[in-house]
């Protein structure tokens, strides 16, 4: 979508028709930015607008306050219709002190409105920010729309009544500002009220200061003479059905429990605490109604390990990651392969190498999820491009694994993860089934016999009578399953398991096209979360009559079978990814074409504007 | 071990695989495998109900010669796969087979953490203090000082204890047995196995090619007497060829020490009598210095508390009976609105 801020009617009392909007939130990483900015999606979810939210917060808990580096921030775009990314410039920037506004007014569009509480413009905090003279009054800032307000003063006079410490009472002002920001965009405040009393059941007094802010903040709004900067961004047409806003953290953890409930099989889901994968763990502790058994294991190792353990005991095993924890997963994920167990592995990728930027997002283990195994370990690898995406694809994930006895690592990075956008809730009915069997019959029974068409080897789980065998790392017999050291049984071994993973090919959609025409000048080829920038600069593109068209795979390994003859209808391939070129690659690999690389790392998502840039330099030139 | 049902009595030979064995001429491995071979029938546990799991290593071949199901993982790794196997089916008897390079150096940190856990599974650490299958560099439990291949001017670390790093990790059973004393490994394999809880058996195992003889200062029918005390429960700690040696508590140092019955007035009385759920007389046995005190051989330790799996599955039936698995509900739970 155009981030509008220009208002399509209304006059000056009643409030403006917007388009949609980008609203940044800023502040110290103690000033509760997050809450502010899920409670203002939500009320934009309720209100019927098509959104999609970014939260960036510093890898510090408590970073020192006041200080640039422990500047956390929140940004949504919401619309009346379709929204694909969180937006590129705000249009709205909530500043709550001098480091929040240092280091986000860049963004800022021009003209745009700027809201900063004043009362933390103090000599000590101005000069943490590095500001000589306060940029409140020296001019700097004529070119926005700037509402200077002392919201922590407004704050504390909001929430006297309910007797709490002025440190306490200070900790409100996150929720003044949020019930000014619902004022602003007419938004109802009952959800968040709800929220409020439940959040802090225990804490009355708390709950009540509050809700004492948010509705100060909404009261400010409606008696200061600002009735100019009130909005009103109307429903977004959408498909029928019931809707939900969600992450792709949450949609991942939903996708398992789907899982489980669609094969009949329980999950054992192992895992160790790293950022951005642990929310995975945190949401699936809570449904051990629904089949998941979560262990929290000692290390990244014994993570994989639990969850190869659990599907070699006829569960499925299901481990989450990111980057550095993957890399000490990969000697387990080979012995899943050489034992041909099924086994989920989820990638949340993060910036790299190393520690790296652990809370910043990236795209570059994919070449680590395709190649980086000792030997030949041919595994499936797949990768969601939306938050609400990472539901359907753990299914995917899930159901590959299963039916072919393989590890599938599922790529999604920090970025689907802390993101969210609405969701249609599906219906159970309409989700894939997922088919599991598991070997009973003792007749002509070897642990790697295969099934002809999908050369996959029988799951025949401890417990079975009659299929008493033993499985390891060491290279099997093909013919009978025990360990052999046959010059060419290992050959046939590797071409065999090699073969499996690439016959999946014939399992799983073919590639299509997303915008624009299936032949043609150029051909913009995605994967993961650069889905939404893409779609978005494409479309504009093509508004101004360029010949380009988007493509986005799901399936990396193997690629869909239809993508070489499809990426050869283009003369040209651009691949934007946000690492160094690694899709790239394997395309290059794989098809002999000249593919085009557009990289970006800078723990940062693409904005619309870059690839619509390169896309017109391209094109134009 | 829970759920033992009654089944058609087997034998030693229904708990043979077909595989040829492996290991050197000679080696410990074999009177090991011979025991637990002829010890699962007395279990009553179907085959298909036990699982032995190893990771890597001369002792790791072990799943491979045993008629049940088995798992040869990798190396260090088998308790953390032991896990995944317990908490999937916790109805599985799942044994692991473990060396102390596989189980104290690369796996000391699954073996840690499957002790203080206490997951219902029964681990044996075969202890040849050598490491054999990349033949014959030291490994952590090797003696200060030992010169092998990696080490030809002396190991410059200095050795860790399994037993007494089991009890230290908080482990509910711990004993000590011998490959060559085919009637205590028995009796220490039973109690193991009939441990509800993880049960660590360390067992002195001799390679014959790179650490030979390693143990035969205490183990040698012409040392054992004198070198060896052999724990039970309830009974006083003596050893000698007499049966005149003890061991009593020296007030003035808080430790240990050797007292001859008769001698000096010491009569049984002051012989400090084994009580096998008690930490402290525990760790003392396993940490006893030699040759100035005999080697600890039986269960030194024995304790009951919850188990991991039981645990978890005690927290999955309880979710269960709280809360009905109502798929649709849940994917539409939290804020919704409708188009």
């Amino acid at each position: 979508m155009t981030q509008q801020a220009q208002p399509v009617s209304g006059g000056s009392e009643k409030a403006k028709t917007l388009r949609g909007a980008v609203v940044r939130f800023a502040g110290d990483s103690g000033d509760g930015m997050q809450v502010t900015g899920s409670q203002f999606t939500v009320a934009a979810a309720l209100a019927g607008n098509d959104l999609a939210t970014f939260p960036d917060y510093p890898a510090e808990i408590r970073a020192p306050a006041g200080t640039t580096y422990g500047v956390s921030g929140f940004q949504i775009n919401f619309a009346s219709q379709d929204v694909f990314t969180p937006g590129d410039s705000p249009d709205v920037l909530v500043a709550m002190n001098p480091a929040a506004l240092k280091t986000n007014l860049k963004d800022l569009k021009r003209g745009g409105l700027l809201i900063v509480n004043s009362g933390a413009f103090t000599p000590q905090n101005l000069k943490k920010a590095g500001y000589e003279v306060s940029p409140l009054e020296n001019g700097s800032l004529d070119g926005y729309n700037l509402l200077s307000i002392d919201i922590s003063k407004n704050t504390l006079t909001a929430v006297r009544e309910a007797g709490i410490s002025s440190k306490e009472a200070n900790r409100c002002k996150n929720f003044w500002t949020l019930g000014l920001m619902f004022w602003i965009y007419g938004r109802e405040l009952e959800s968040t009220v709800q929220w409020i009393h439940s959040k802090f059941s225990k804490e009355p007094a708390v709950a009540q200061a509050n809700v004492l802010a948010l509705k100060g903040g909404w009261a400010y709004g409606d008696a200061a003479e600002i009735s100019h900067y009130r909005y009103e961004v109307p429903a977004a047409p959408q498909v029928k059905g019931t809707y939900r806003n969600i992450g792709g953290n949450q949609a991942t953890a939903l996708g398992i429990v789907a899982a489980a409930q669609l094969s009949g099989v329980p999950v054992v889901f192992g895992a160790y605490p790293i950022t951005p994968a642990s929310d995975v763990l945190h949401d699936l502790s809570r449904y051990k109604a629904y089949g998941v058994t979560t262990v929290q294991a000692e290390d990244e190792i014994a993570a994989v390990c639990v969850s190869i353990g659990a599907s070699y005991a006829g569960n499925i095993g299901i481990t989450a990651s990111s980057g550095p924890g993957i890399a000490l997963k990969t000697e387990a994920i080979g012995l899943a392969i050489a034992t041909e167990l099924p086994l989920v592995i989820i990638d949340v990728q993060r910036g790299g190498p190393s520690t790296g930027l652990p809370t910043k997002t990236e795209q570059a283990d994919l070449l680590q999820a395709v190649y980086g195994r000792n030997s030949e370990a041919p595994l499936c690898v797949m990768a969601a491009a939306t938050p609400g995406d990472c539901f359907h694809m753990t299914l995917e994930a899930v159901r590959v694994a299963v039916k072919y006895m393989t590890p599938v690592i599922l790529l999604t990075d920090g970025y689907l993860a802390n993101g969210a956008e609405p969701w249609r809730v599906p219906n159970v009915g309409e989700l894939p089934k997922i088919d599991v069997t598991f070997r009973k019959e003792p007749e002509g029974f070897h642990p790697f016999l295969r099934d002809p068409k999908t050369l996959a080897r029988p799951w025949a789980i401890p417990g079975t009578p009659g299929l008493l065998h033993r499985i390891g790392g060491i290279e099997k017999d093909f013919n009978s399953g025990h360990i052999s050291y046959d010059p060419d049984n290992h050959d046939k071994m590797c071409r065999t398991r090699a073969a499996k993973v690439a016959g999946i090919a014939d399992d799983i959609p073919e590639q299509k096209i997303e915008i624009g025409n299936d032949t043609g000048k150029l051909l913009v080829l995605g994967w993961g979360s650069t889905y939404g920038a893409i779609r978005e600069a494409v479309q504009r593109c093509r508004d101004r009559g360029l010949d380009v068209s988007h493509a986005h795979v799901k399936y990396i390994n193997p690629f869909p079978k239809n993508l070489g003859e499809l990426l050869k209808r283009f003369e040209r391939v651009l691949i934007p990814e946000m690492n160094l070129g690694q899709l790239v690659k394997v395309i290059r690999t794989e098809y002999l074409i000249p593919a085009e690389s557009f990289p970006k790392v800078k723990g940062q998502p693409f904005k619309i504007d870059e690839i619509e840039d390169k896309i017109r330099q391209m094109m134009e030139s | 071990m829970s759920n033992i049902v009654e089944t058609p009595k087997l034998t030693k030979k229904d708990f043979e695989s077909d595989q040829d064995v492996r290991w050197c001429p000679g080696c410990g491995d074999y009177s090991i495998l011979a025991n637990v071979q002829k010890m699962m029938p007395e279990l009553g546990v179907p085959r298909e109900r036990v699982v032995w799991v190893s990771g890597i290593g001369c002792s790791s071949r072990f799943p491979y010669y045993m008629n049940t199901y088995g798992f040869h993982t990798i190396h260090g790794r088998a308790p953390a796969i032991a896990m995944g196997i317990k908490v999937a089916n916790p109805e599985l008897s799942v044994w692991l087979a473990t060396g102390d390079g596989d189980g104290l150096s690369i796996g000391g940190n699954h073996l840690m953490h499957a002790l203080r856990r206490n997951l219902d599974i029964k681990i044996l650490l075969f202890n040849n203090r050598i490491y054999g299958l990349t033949k014959g560099q030291y490994s952590p439990t090797s003696e200060f000082g030992k010169t092998t291949k990696s080490t030809p001017t002396g190991a410059p670390d200095f050795p860790v204890d399994p037993a007494s790093f089991a009890i230290g990790c908080s482990a509910t059973f711990v004993a000590r047995s011998i490959d060559t004393d085919a009637k205590h490994m028995n009796e220490t394999l039973l109690r193991a196995a009939k441990h509800t809880g993880t049960s660590f058996v360390e067992i002195y195992q001799n390679c014959v090619v790179f650490n030979d003889a390693a143990f035969d200062s205490f183990t040698a029918k012409e040392n054992k007497e004198e070198h060896q005390l052999r724990v039970e429960h309830g009974k006083p700690l003596v050893f000698g060829a007499q049966k005149n040696k003890g061991l009593r508590i020296d007030a003035r140092t808080l430790g240990l020490e050797i007292a001859t019955i008769g001698e000096n007035g010491v009569t049984e009385k002051d012989i400090l009598i084994h009580d096998e759920t008690n930490a402290t007389i525990a760790m003392m046995l396993a940490r006893m210095p030699y040759p100035q005190f005999p080697v600890a051989v039986g269960v030194l330790y024995n304790v009951t508390r919850p188990t991991y799996d039981d645990t978890v599955h005690a927290q999955v039936d309880t979710a269960k009976a709280k809360t009905k698995a109502d798929l649709q509900k849940l994917l539409a739970s939290g804020n919704t609105w409708t188009v």
